[in-house]
């Protein structure tokens, strides 16, 4: 990643203070902003996991094309899946030339959605097993319990 | 036989969580059924599903002691239907049905323990898991269900909320995304369907399958916090009055951190939690009392009251 590079702490704080009085100027670019800051935050996962991001896109989204890297062996991202899907799906909806109102809560809500991937790869930097074992229905143990230590 | 006639009468599992902080969601899933005309027919003698605990220890004898509740359903019980109402056991049992239909180990060890504790072993197939949410949409259906509405929801605004288990892993839930009728797993709408029928208006709710950090409440309480805090802002800003849960861990969930981010992150919150058996018993004409709405941490009743429900 770039030497300028935010870290995710910052990004984490942007996205935290972000409000109207700020996007509104930015007219169409904040939709964008936004969508961007959900990928650094895959980014800056990946990097702290010893990878290159990717920018290949998957269904014209590089946030997709990121997150099927982040989750290739690692189930629990399936947790952030439809999270990631939701971001592109509002994000089209906030790109989309509506009238203001429609506008704006379409980019609220794109907001709070990116805020919970903020959020939730921001507890796995701390807790990595965030999702593991409800979502993806993967234990925490299973290499024990296949080498047959567990009591089963 | 069609789904409308099996689910008449089930096997229930409430699982421990509905005879401890999910007590409200028991007691409204069994008088909801009662006024419905369906039967709950409890599971004798009901283990542990393996809930979260024993499945990161070793995941097959968490199949094993799902296994055991389908068991007893089938084999001593007769039913071909189990009912669970809770996300965490109605997610174990499909794992573990999962799991004996595909891994030959899990089997092996299921019939050892079954053999040892002197019960019939399981056998994949032998019952058909499903939540509360199947229950009462297939069995009563929405058309049925608005035909019986003696209290409207008067246009009351609710984000439903499933969490993660419902959906999550697909591969466990074969039946969901298979064409018209069937649930989704990307945006799951059957209690969104139920309500909407009992005259509540839905708002859009991007984060109806979002992750509250449950599981982690204890290990890293302020990720969960933030992340159910996020969820309750994002319901408000949709415009819901209510948040509709089908999960008593959800719903604990939501109900302590939204006190818990008041009082150590400043972030006040008014929109209500009730689960969504709560908000049909009233709409069905059940008082506030007997759908154990005075149990929640959350106290909804005054925003009922404000819309003249019940």
């Amino acid at each position: 990643m770039a030497d300028n590079a935010r870290t995710f702490a910052e990004v984490e704080q942007w996205v935290e203070g972000w409000s109207f009085d700020r996007a509104a100027p930015l007219g169409a670019a904040a939709p964008r902003q936004l969508l961007a800051a959900a990928e650094e935050i895959l980014g800056l996962w990946l990097v702290a996991h010893g990878k290159a991001p990717s920018s290949r896109k998957v269904e014209e989204f590089t946030l997709l094309g990121l997150h099927r890297q982040a989750a290739k062996g690692d189930p629990s991202f399936n947790a952030c899946r439809e999270t990631c899907r939701e971001v592109c799906y509002r994000f089209n909806l906030a790109a989309t030339d509506l009238a203001p109102a429609e506008w704006r809560a379409n980019l609220a809500t794109l907001r709070r959605v990116v805020q919970h991937l903020v959020y939730f790869v921001g507890g796995k930097m701390r807790n990595a097993q965030i999702g593991e074992f409800c979502c993806s229905s993967r234990s925490l143990r299973t290499d024990e319990a296949e080498a047959g230590l567990g009591v089963g | 036989m069609d789904k409308k006639t099996a689910y008449k009468k089930v096997a229930y599992y409430p699982g421990c969580a509905l005879e401890g902080t999910g007590h409200a969601y028991n007691k409204s899933t069994r008088a909801v059924g009662k006024k419905l005309g369906l039967e709950l027919e409890e599971v004798k003698n009901w283990n542990c599903c393996g809930a979260m605990e024993v499945k990161n220890i070793d995941p097959k004898i968490q199949t094993y002691l799902s296994s055991r509740v389908m068991s007893i359903a089938a084999n001593e019980m007769g039913h071909s239907v189990v009912m669970a109402p809770c996300n965490g056991c109605y997610h174990n049992l499909k794992k573990a049905e999962y799991d004996l239909a595909h891994d030959e180990g899990s089997r092996e060890v299921t019939e050892r323990l079954s053999s040892k504790a002197g019960h019939t072993t399981y056998e994949a197939g032998q019952v058909e898991t499903i939540h509360a949410l199947d229950w009462i949409k297939d069995a009563i259906g929405e058309e049925e269900l608005a035909a019986r509405v003696k209290n409207s929801l008067n246009g009351l605004k609710i984000a439903n909320y499933y969490g993660c288990m419902y959906t999550r892993p697909r591969h466990i839930f074969p039946e969901k995304d298979s064409g018209p009728g069937s649930e989704s797993t990307s945006a799951p709408h059957f209690m969104d369907d139920l309500l909407a029928a009992a005259g509540a208006e839905n708002v859009d709710f991007a984060l109806k399958t979002a992750c509250c950090g449950g599981a982690h409440t204890l290990s890293d309480a302020d990720t969960s916090t933030k992340l159910v805090a996020n969820i309750l802002i994002a319901a408000e800003e949709a415009g819901a009055e209510v948040i509709a849960t089908e999960c008593p861990t959800c719903h604990t969930g939501l109900e302590m951190h939204q006190i818990r981010a008041e009082t150590n992150f400043g972030i006040k919150t008014n929109v209500k939690v009730m689960y969504f058996t709560q908000l049909l018993g009233i709409a069905l004409g059940l008082s506030p009392r007997k759908v154990g709405l005075q149990e929640n941490v959350s106290d909804g009743r005054a925003a009922l009251k404000a819309r003249q429900i019940g």
